[in-house]
């Protein structure tokens, strides 16, 4: 237990050194460019490859259930919108984040540690947890929404294709589904969600690297580390904001 | 000059510094030397702020470092240059933009301005048409002089350096030790050589200060070395039959 409040201590003192001061403005927005980049832009294949399939999926396995007459076609394209927006595309593209961006967070700046690099920077005065934390949470705040924007479009879209090719669902039953009993609010609950998990992936992962002792071992360790707890939390606040948001 | 006084560390249980004081000058190389485990890095990790002392405080020209706070500290850190073991240079950066960093974070130079102080600086090192490469690119001794070149961008009143000859051949060693001597001498720095480079030591030292089982053990000039009595620090410089048959010519 005492471990757990040491963590936590260490961590939000980190994030509050991240936070405190920045060196040079000009400096920090060229990195949170950069940032989107790498965690956003980067991201995109992984992200539509994922959604695409995740909606073609959801739309076959949904239509593999529907055996009773009662039930219209169209709840396909009503499953697929709902599954999409409220769960895949806010909290499996950011678990799927988290293991890519979340580790390559945790090895970079784990590595920097091992390698002195860290060091170097407090040495010359600058604010290490600034320079290279920071920008991370802000490219991916920024960025995550966008992400799952596109993950939802690609999801539903995937599933209207698969549908129609399928012959489980025809185009106009598919359109009427994603339509029927539609609350715009779901849209910026994941949304806000997203930026939630965001946060989570890179500061619980900066965390991880930044406090790296030893050499290439621990930096593996850290890596696995970061991806695990990031996941339980991302899991753990989805359920929080899923009650608070939601009911 | 940097004024260390009875300065203490431990790890756990384990005493790593013990009352230990020295007074570092400038213009001068001063070599803080030792035994793997005597406590070297570690002082001068406390030197620079990345460790925090027990007891004891540490003056940078009279300011006392040891009570200062975070935003203080920086300012300090920013007179401070330092030559990495490994080099610490940013993989993610070529070695004109590890050279330029100090530079872009701290000065109001402008990108002409910065991109000659960079060249100035890599010059200086005798490393020139390199500055697009990254340090993977670079041979270990070149790490080392993108490193002392980073360290003086911003013209730095103390300069650390650890261990500068890890891993290098002997040629390029000396390369690196007149650099540091040079470099000291030409800006005035208080240079602090962190070694158990015996050859470094007898080249650029000016001030030597021997460090065993984490106290000051003894202090002295190059010449002070070869006359000295003190066992520990004749076990440690003279460890092998070489040294010990040079010292007794040299004696002679």
């Amino acid at each position: 237990m005492k471990a757990f409040y040491t963590h936590v201590g260490r961590y939000c003192i980190m994030i509050g050194h991240a936070f405190a001061r920045t060196d040079r403005l000009s400096v920090l927005r060229k990195q949170v460019m950069f940032e989107i980049d790498k965690i956003g832009v980067q991201s995109l294949g992984i992200v539509a490859l994922l959604s695409l399939f995740m909606g073609a999926v959801v739309t076959l396995q949904t239509a593999v259930n529907i055996d009773s007459a009662w039930i219209p076609r169209y709840t396909i394209g009503f499953t697929v919108r709902q599954t999409m927006i409220l769960e895949f595309s806010p909290t499996i593209i950011s678990l799927i984040l988290a293991g890519k961006v979340g580790s390559n967070i945790a090895s970079e700046i784990g590595t920097m540690r091992v390698t002195e690099q860290i060091d170097a920077l407090d040495i010359m005065g600058v604010n290490s947890a600034g320079y290279l934390i920071l920008p991370k949470i802000i490219g991916a705040v920024m960025i995550f929404p966008f992400l799952v924007l596109i993950s939802m479009f690609l999801g539903i879209a995937a599933g209207a294709v698969i549908g129609e090719a399928a012959g489980v669902i025809t185009y106009n039953d598919y359109e009427y589904g994603i339509q029927f009993d539609f609350r715009p609010y779901h849209v910026p609950y994941a949304l806000t969600k997203s930026l939630f998990f965001a946060f989570i992936i890179t500061s619980v992962s900066s965390y991880c690297g930044y406090f790296t002792k030893g050499g290439a071992l621990e930096v593996g360790r850290s890596s696995t580390q970061a991806v695990v707890y990031s996941i339980v939390l991302i899991m753990t606040t989805n359920y929080v904001l899923t009650q608070l948001l939601l009911l | 000059m940097i004024s260390v006084s009875n300065i203490s560390k431990t790890f756990g249980d384990l005493p790593v510094l013990q009352d230990v004081s020295v007074e570092l000058h400038p213009g001068k190389v001063n070599f803080i030397i030792g035994r793997s485990g005597c406590g070297k890095s570690v002082m001068t990790k406390c030197m620079v702020g990345l460790l925090e002392t027990e007891h004891g405080k540490i003056e940078y020209d009279g300011r006392n470092f040891t009570t200062m706070n975070r935003t203080q500290r920086r300012e300090v850190q920013k007179e401070i240059g330092m030559l990495f073991q490994g080099g610490a240079l940013f993989d993610s950066m070529t070695v004109e933009q590890n050279v330029q960093f100090p530079l872009m974070m701290f000065s109001n130079m402008n990108v002409d301005e910065a991109r000659d102080r960079v060249n100035f600086c890599l010059k200086r090192v005798e490393l020139t048409n390199k500055n697009h490469l990254y340090p993977a690119e670079i041979s270990g001794g070149m790490k080392k002089r993108v490193g002392i070149a980073r360290a003086i961008a911003l013209n730095p009143r103390y300069l650390f350096c650890d261990e500068p000859n890890s891993g290098l051949d002997p040629q390029t060693s000396i390369v690196i030790d007149n650099l540091i001597r040079e470099i000291t001498y030409e800006y005035n720095t208080t240079t602090i050589v962190v070694s158990h480079d015996m050859n470094s030591v007898i080249e650029i030292g000016d001030r030597i200060n021997f460090l065993n089982q984490g106290r000051l053990w003894w202090s002295g000039d190059r010449a002070d070395i070869l006359r000295t009595d003190n066992k520990e620090l004749n076990d440690f410089v003279f460890a092998s039959g070489f040294m010990r048959e040079i010292r007794e010519n040299l004696r002679k």
